[in-house]
């Protein structure tokens, strides 16, 4: 049978698809433009921004611009022996029209990047290049410093050519491209920003670790107790929700310091000696604390979203048919909340790891994190591209824990409430 | 057979310290009896099946268990199975784990357990679902994961809490003849908890009727039907026509019963003397029309409604100024002149009518 005789017509002859989805266009547009706004929204402030960080972080055309004729007469040279004298001349003809617009300084400060020692010589050869004649840069180049008859220091000029580099990502792993053009790390003692990542790792870890210890219990008491008083339990949950981060961070200095509330407490009943007053802040004590109490709620509501679902006659059940308490909590009431563990979890795993104002203010030089040594690269070094590169590469991080997460558990499974 | 399997001995039972749900119990359940504890809600029967399983504790007295006082030992080793209104099936596990989970807890080796669940599902003939979580089952195939799980283990006392509450009509009847033939066939005890009077009357050996916190009758459900002791447990239990009035005369096992301007000729079951107040109750089907003279309660009324039901026609009548009085009329060629505002004969049995308590 052919599949036109199959084909259903309304009354009025049309076919039954085509007059259905006449039907249900103008109630298609409609539910778009009801959704366009937002789409906008977050099409403006989240894809363009990421997009321009991306952009950011792996720009390097700053050089390429300015030596663009050095780059074209570089393409030919194998990068063993020095270059020819095509080769020196464009780079004289670069350079004398950066010195013209006063650019050359950016130029020595680029290069340096790559390789120590362009500075001086750079210097040097503006001084010089002044006077040069015509014809046989090569030679005459290679008289101002010997560094310039070095092979080296043109390759190192040769790696700037992309416009494109993936070297900030790997200065955020505390790795470098070396003149041979391994990938290789840095010195031992200079490696800060792999002992960042495994501390914002960690730290992240043991706060969701700690807000799952002890959301649990008060989740249960939220979803089991009487509506009178767990009313007022879900209060005391949420009224450090509606309090601002700021406030509660600055409590916590009021309560962690060395002459503040807890240690006074510690004192007074004598846990402490007055003159060995224990810190609590400014380190990792400090971030634990604060964070736990900051990031709480986020794990409360989830759980108790769930467990507000279990019906209470399931654990009857379960002891009905001879479990004990703890079996019958262990195998019915637990795994039926684990999809609010998993959303708990992911949702304060993921806060914590981008957790900012809290370890900046509390936690001092041992309790902060990546986001931490981001903000310093945005708003102290001006290094933005860097900062970029270590937002991506937190972006990353957070997008494959979701892998995981869904992988493991399955993302259908999380429930928020 | 053990006559106090159960016994309920004089238990209190009070939520708030004001109000008591369950005012002096005494109650015994014999071993292999399917007793039924039905009353409206609020009755206090759900409460007393809670204690029995151990999720209330009796404010006052204590509850035996085959000779044991089992108000201190916890739910889980009182080795009852239980129903739950809302099957409370584990919604993460197959219908094998759900049943093999009491056979777990209680350490009987695998290929032990497997006969066990093979053999509680073919009780409930759901071969072959073993594999399906509870999700993927119907009400009914729900309900019955759920009995088989509580027969699994082989208790000696099962607990239901209005098993077939939320299945609808048919699918309800149909469960209350298996739940009853699963009952025969193993002679496990039951105790039943229902707010359907019907249900109760299928299934049970014995029916307690509570209300108030107390038992009001407990009898075999002919017994509650036929005899109910008071006026409670008469309206409750099926339809009843009753009239108000006042002990007249009492002699030789029957008595006269003045209402407004005539008089009713009953058998006193809670009137004992002249002057008391009372109500008589009368099934539907004892009153007839068209009486013949060997009745001893001849009365006429208007008929003021007749509501066709295809065997039977229910008429309503008044009659003794009870503009309720209900009559249910076999459809036959006799009895096809039933017409609306026609004065009508009707007649019963002074044994039948029963003047109880006046409520």
């Amino acid at each position: 049978m052919s599949s036109e005789t199959n084909q259903i017509l309304t009354t009025d002859g049309i076919p039954l698809e085509v007059s259905l989805k006449k039907a249900e266009r103008r109630n298609k547009i409609k539910a778009f433009l009801l959704v366009a706004p937002l789409l906008l929204f977050l099409l403006i402030t989240y894809v363009f921004p990421i997009g321009d960080m991306l952009m950011r972080s792996i720009d390097d055309k700053m050089v390429t611009e300015m030596l663009p004729k050095t780059f074209k007469a570089m393409e030919k040279w194998d990068g063993k022996e020095l270059p020819e004298e095509e080769v020196f001349k464009a780079f004289y003809l670069d350079f004398r029209q950066l010195v013209d617009e006063k650019r050359e300084g950016k130029l020595s400060t680029q290069l340096n990047y790559t390789k120590n020692g362009f500075k001086s010589i750079i210097k040097k050869l503006r001084r010089k290049s002044k006077s040069f004649e015509e014809g046989n840069y090569k030679e005459q180049i290679m008289a101002v410093h010997k560094r310039w008859a070095d092979v080296e220091y043109w390759k190192a000029i040769k790696r700037r050519a992309p416009a494109i580099t993936g070297q900030k990502y790997l200065k955020g792993m505390d790795m470098y491209k070396n003149e041979s053009g391994e990938i290789v790390s840095v010195a031992e003692d200079r490696r800060i920003h792999r002992i960042l990542w495994l501390r914002t790792l960690e730290i992240a870890f043991f706060v969701t670790l700690f807000c799952f210890l002890m959301a649990y219990p008060i989740a249960h008491l939220l979803a089991t107790l009487p509506m009178k008083y767990s009313n007022l339990l879900m209060i005391c949950v949420l009224l450090p929700f509606w309090t601002s981060l700021l406030v509660r961070t600055a409590s916590w200095m009021i309560l962690l310091q060395q002459q503040g509330v807890v240690n006074d407490f510690f004192v007074w009943i004598g846990l402490v000696a007055d003159n060995a007053r224990p810190e609590m802040m400014y380190n990792k004590t400090g971030t634990y604390v604060a964070m736990t109490q900051i990031l709480l709620p986020f794990m409360v509501l989830p759980l108790y979203s769930v467990m507000k679902t279990i019906s209470p006659s399931l654990m009857r059940a379960g002891k009905s048919l001879g479990g004990t308490p703890i079996v019958a909590f262990w195998k019915v009431y637990f795994p039926l909340t684990i999809p609010g563990i998993g959303a708990g979890c992911l949702l304060c795993f993921i806060l914590a790891i981008g957790y900012y104002i809290t370890p900046a203010l509390v936690g001092g030089a041992s309790g902060t994190l990546i986001s931490n040594q981001i903000a310093f690269h945005m708003k102290s070094t001006l290094d933005w591209s860097f900062a970029s590169a270590m937002g991506l590469m937190l972006l990353t991080g957070v997008l494959a824990i979701y892998w995981v997460y869904n992988k493991l558990v399955g993302i259908d499974n999380i429930k928020l409430g | 057979m053990n006559k106090e399997f159960v016994k309920f001995d004089k238990v209190d039972k009070s939520y708030d310290g004001k109000i008591l749900v369950v005012k002096d119990l005494q109650l015994d359940i014999e071993e292999g009896e399917f007793v039924t504890m039905l009353g409206p809600s609020g009755s206090g029967k759900t409460t007393c099946l809670m204690m029995l399983a151990g999720f209330e504790t009796p404010t006052h007295g204590e509850i035996y268990l085959n000779g044991k006082a089992i108000s201190s030992i916890p739910p889980h080793k009182r080795g009852i199975g239980m129903v739950f209104q809302n099957y409370a099936l584990f919604p993460h596990m197959t219908v094998y784990e759900n049943l093999a989970f009491p056979l777990r807890v209680r350490k009987i080796p695998k290929d032990e357990a497997d006969k066990k669940i093979d053999k509680a599902l073919s009780m409930v003939s759901l071969q072959g679902f073993a594999d399906r979580m509870p999700g993927q089952l119907s009400g009914g195939q729900q309900q019955r994961v759920a009995v088989a799980r509580s027969l699994v283990f082989d208790p000696q006392l099962v607990l239901m809490d209005e098993p077939l509450g939320a299945l609808d009509k048919n699918l309800r009847e149909s469960m209350q003849y298996e739940i009853k033939h699963i009952h025969e066939s193993i002679g496990v005890t039951v105790v039943y908890v229902t707010h359907d009077q019907s249900e109760a009357l299928t299934m049970s050996n014995r029916i307690a009727v509570f209300n108030d916190g107390k038992v009001q009758q407990l009898s075999s459900p002919d017994e509650l039907y036929e005899k109910p002791v008071n006026s409670f447990v008469a309206e409750f239990i099926g339809e009843n026509n009753t009239f108000a009035g006042e002990v007249s005369d009492i002699s030789g096992g029957k008595c006269k019963v003045k209402i407004d301007n005539a008089e009713i000729l009953a058998n006193p079951i809670s009137v004992k003397s002249k002057g008391e107040k009372t109500k008589i109750s009368l099934r539907p089907e004892r009153a007839l029309i068209n009486p013949s003279n060997k009745m001893d309660n001849i009365h006429s009324g208007k008929i003021e409604e007749v509501i066709y039901h295809g065997d039977h026609t229910r008429v309503r009548i008044n009659l003794l100024g009870n503009n309720q009085f209900i009559l249910k009329v076999p459809n036959s060629s006799a009895n096809m002149d039933i017409k609306l505002g026609k004065d009508i004969k009707i007649g019963w049995n002074s044994d039948d009518a029963r003047a109880l308590d006046p409520k």
